[in-house]
């Protein structure tokens, strides 16, 4: 119940998730952010202005990699979250370890 | 009523008596003939007592023939051997004692004549019925009603012809004698086609059949001649003449016309009759597949018996049959002179050749059976049929079977092992989806187990003083949860009330939720600050969670001497607070990490403690997101907005009824239709 694309801008890599995460679509985020990992991107922003939910295996997913990220000097931001949406990433308190911002171009002042 | 065997008693003991007396009446007659004395014995009497012994061995073989339970056709043609042969022997004695008395003056005598002639005549007599009992029971097997009615006539027509005995006809001089004659035979030939048993004989059978056959046609014409002779050279003086006997003559025509019509059809049936066989064995072959899931046999008895009747069916030099189980483990099943290597070979010949994609794709269904088969290069082998196994639309082996002749397979058998592997992919199928049925009752039945235990977690009963009243509920999606809520008491005057949400579902939520009351009741004794609590419960649940799982959690102090309440949030959705002298309810928002995402130091900077003043008829409500996430049926989400304005209208109710209403206003915004997450709530009113 996710389409998740991959866009690369600059050295930025932009993935797009259009749809929900719930527990049996957080499998396809997961690959998603491994692939970026592995694939050496440093830069990741998450475009989450056409994710309509997530739930807590889709916040795990995200929380899953804040070590690596932290270990590896990889930098990931999510922009343009529903109110919603934002809201479930902020009562979890996500938004104190992974940077959520408005806009993409925000998002990519921040590097 | 009189049995079988009373009948068949009856009848040996009237053929015997009517043949005894036949043979004195004879005699007797004889005498009186040459001593020209009156014995008061007419011809007539002599030819009513053979006719009763006529009727007597036909009763007695009807039954025992037509009766017996065995459609054995060799059996039943042995049976006609064995009668001829007992009677060849005797007549041959006969002969041989004939051969002895030489030209003495014995051998001439009139009564030494007649005696051994009806010995000949009863022995005659039973083996002639005897084979047209067993021709009419193979007549009519496979009968039809116009076939009975037919041989009814028949079987009338020639048991009345025994009527003519008592008038004493000449063969040779008396019409109607001649012309009944003919044409009883022309009955008897119109009947001899109905020849269908022979088709159901195999090769070996049809051979005996030929040889048995034979040798009744030798018998009959031995005693055919035989009466003849005796007919000729005695006519003067037998009193009995079987040559001028219209039914034994009838009989003697018919069975001769049966032997001779059936060894011919044998014999011409005879080469054909491999590809009978083979037709006969598919069928019984394709019984055996469809048939063994019911007789209980395992997957690989049913491969077995595919790989058999498959290479038994197109006569295949060898096979062989890969297939991957349930488990994805690969069972090889070949014929004695192939070995993996060996298959390995022919595959990478395969992969030379245009049906190469059976090897390399997953197919979902057998399209054109043209494309199975193909001719090999550098192998022994020179042409192959590879079958691929299908069940529940995925291919999950294939089957080869190899020929050293090229173009070994034709559309024919293509079509056959093609059904043969289709039946036996429907077993295995069943098989596999019967196991799967059993797999899923047992874990039904442990889920209900861990649904238990789970349920055992919860708190059977919460603490409480006379300074509050205390409600929790806790209702799960599936048969187990991740929902946890519990309270404790420090002291007199102190309580813990605690709730928590473990991410994602099911029963792994239900195992990090019994870990979430391990370390619950390992921290809350300390009697440690809400901070401190979650601090070290982050730590420890930093250790057993696995990556992606984490718990949210609320902790709750009250201390009810002081009236003052600590609490602290680690990602759990807010708590809702009725404050009853502003009459309404608010959220208490703070900041607060969830359990078990930051797993290195570093913790303590992303947890809040808050305090919390309350007064009588205060409300706190804890409660777990499957409350607020909660969907109508236009996809619409309960909220928090709906959280507030509920207790703000059941404010004034008691921690048990504001339960039951929220409750059932859930249930009736949802709509009826089942919730899709795990819901929990703990109600805390003061006094």
């Amino acid at each position: 119940m996710i389409d998740i694309s991959n866009n690369i801008e600059d050295d930025f890599l932009v993935i797009s998730l259009d749809g929900e995460v719930d527990a049996s679509s957080s499998i396809h985020l997961d690959k998603a952010i491994d692939e970026a990992v592995k694939n050496n991107h440093k830069k990741i922003l998450v475009d989450g202005s056409k994710l309509s939910y997530i739930s807590s295996a889709g916040l795990g997913v995200f929380m899953s990699y804040i070590q690596d990220f932290d270990s590896q000097g990889i930098k990931l931001i999510l922009f343009g979250l529903s109110e919603k949406v934002k809201n479930v990433f902020q009562i979890l308190g996500l938004d104190q370890l992974l940077k959520i911002c408005e806009s993409k171009e925000e998002a990519k002042q921040l590097f | 009523m009189l049995l079988n065997k009373h009948v068949i008693r009856f009848s040996v003991i009237f053929g015997v008596l009517s043949w005894v007396l036949l043979l004195v009446v004879d005699l007797l007659i004889l005498f009186g003939a040459i001593n020209n004395i009156s014995v008061g014995f007419q011809k007539e009497i002599s030819a009513i007592l053979l006719n009763l012994f006529f009727l007597s061995l036909y009763t007695f073989y009807t039954i025992k023939v037509v009766k017996a339970e065995s459609i054995n056709f060799i059996d039943l043609l042995w049976r006609v051997f064995v009668t001829g042969l007992l009677a060849t022997i005797v007549s041959f004695a006969i002969r041989v004692f004939y051969m002895l008395l030489g030209d003495t003056s014995l051998a001439e005598n009139v009564f030494i004549v007649n005696f051994f002639y009806h010995v000949n005549l009863g022995l005659i007599a039973s083996f002639l019925l005897s084979t047209f009992i067993v021709w009419k029971r193979l007549i009519l097997y496979q009968k039809t009603k116009a076939l009975i009615s037919r041989w009814k006539y028949f079987e009338y027509a020639i048991l009345a012809s025994i009527i003519f005995n008592l008038f004493g006809y000449n063969l040779y001089e008396d019409a109607p004698f001649y012309i009944t004659l003919i044409i009883l035979l022309i009955m008897g030939l119109v009947l001899s086609v109905n020849l269908k048993w022979v088709a159901y004989l195999n090769f070996k059978q049809k051979w005996k059949s030929i040889l048995l056959i034979t040798l009744t046609l030798l018998y009959l014409s031995y005693f055919f001649i035989n009466l003849k002779s005796y007919s000729t050279e005695y006519s003067r003086i037998l009193v009995t003449d079987l040559v001028n006997n219209l039914f034994v003559l009838a009989v003697f025509g018919f069975t001769f016309l049966y032997c001779i019509f059936s060894l011919l059809v044998i014999l011409f049936n005879l080469p054909t009759s491999s590809v009978f066989e083979q037709k006969l064995e598919d069928v019984i072959n394709f019984q055996r597949l469809s048939q063994s899931i019911q007789k209980g046999k395992t997957e690989q008895q049913v491969l077995e018996i595919l790989l058999d009747s498959s290479s038994g069916a197109v006569l295949a030099e060898d096979a062989w049959i890969e297939i991957q189980g349930r488990d994805g483990k690969k069972t090889l099943l070949h014929s004695e002179k192939l070995d993996a290597e060996a298959i390995d070979e022919i595959k990478d010949a395969v992969k030379q050749t245009r049906i190469k994609n059976l090897l390399e794709t997953d197919i979902y269904s057998i399209g054109n059976t043209n494309k199975l088969t193909a001719t090999l290069k550098d192998t022994k082998y020179k042409s192959i049929l590879l079958i691929p196994l299908i069940v529940q639309n995925r291919q999950v082996g294939i089957m080869g079977l190899l020929k050293d002749v090229l173009d070994g397979f034709n559309k024919e058998m293509t079509d056959i092992i093609n059904t043969f592997a289709n039946q036996a992919c429907i077993s295995i199928e069943n098989f596999r989806l019967l196991n799967e049925a059993i797999e899923n009752e047992r874990y039904k039945e442990e889920l209900k187990i861990a649904s238990k235990v789970q349920k055992s977690l919860l708190p059977s009963s919460l603490v409480c003083n006379e300074l509050f009243d205390i409600s929790g509920f806790s209702e799960s999606a599936d048969e187990v949860g991740g929902d946890y809520y519990d309270t404790f008491q420090i002291n007199e005057h102190k309580f813990v009330m605690v709730i928590g949400d473990v991410s994602g579902k099911g029963t792994s939520a239900a195992f990090n939720m019994s870990q979430m009351k391990g370390v619950f009741y390992s921290l809350v004794q300390l009697d440690l600050s809400p901070k401190d609590f979650m601090v070290h419960a982050n730590a420890a649940l930093s250790k057993c969670l696995e990556k992606t799982s984490f718990i949210t959690l609320s902790y709750f102090v009250v201390d009810t001497k002081t009236r003052k309440i600590q609490f602290s949030r680690a990602g759990h959705c807010p708590t809702l607070f009725f404050d009853k002298s502003e009459n309404q309810s608010f959220f208490l928002r703070n900041n607060g990490l969830g359990l078990g995402i930051l797993r290195n130091d570093g913790y303590e900077n992303h947890i809040q403690v808050n305090n919390l003043e309350y007064s009588c008829e205060d409300i706190i409500m804890l409660y777990t997101d499957g409350i607020t996430e909660a969907k109508n049926e236009e996809g619409e989400e309960f909220g928090y907005n709906r959280l507030k304005e509920f207790l703000d209208e059941n404010s004034h109710l008691d921690p048990g009824l504001i339960q039951e209403n929220l409750i059932l206003t859930l249930f009736d915004f949802v709509g009826g239709k089942s919730t899709y997450d795990d819901y929990t709530a703990l109600i805390i009113k003061f006094k």
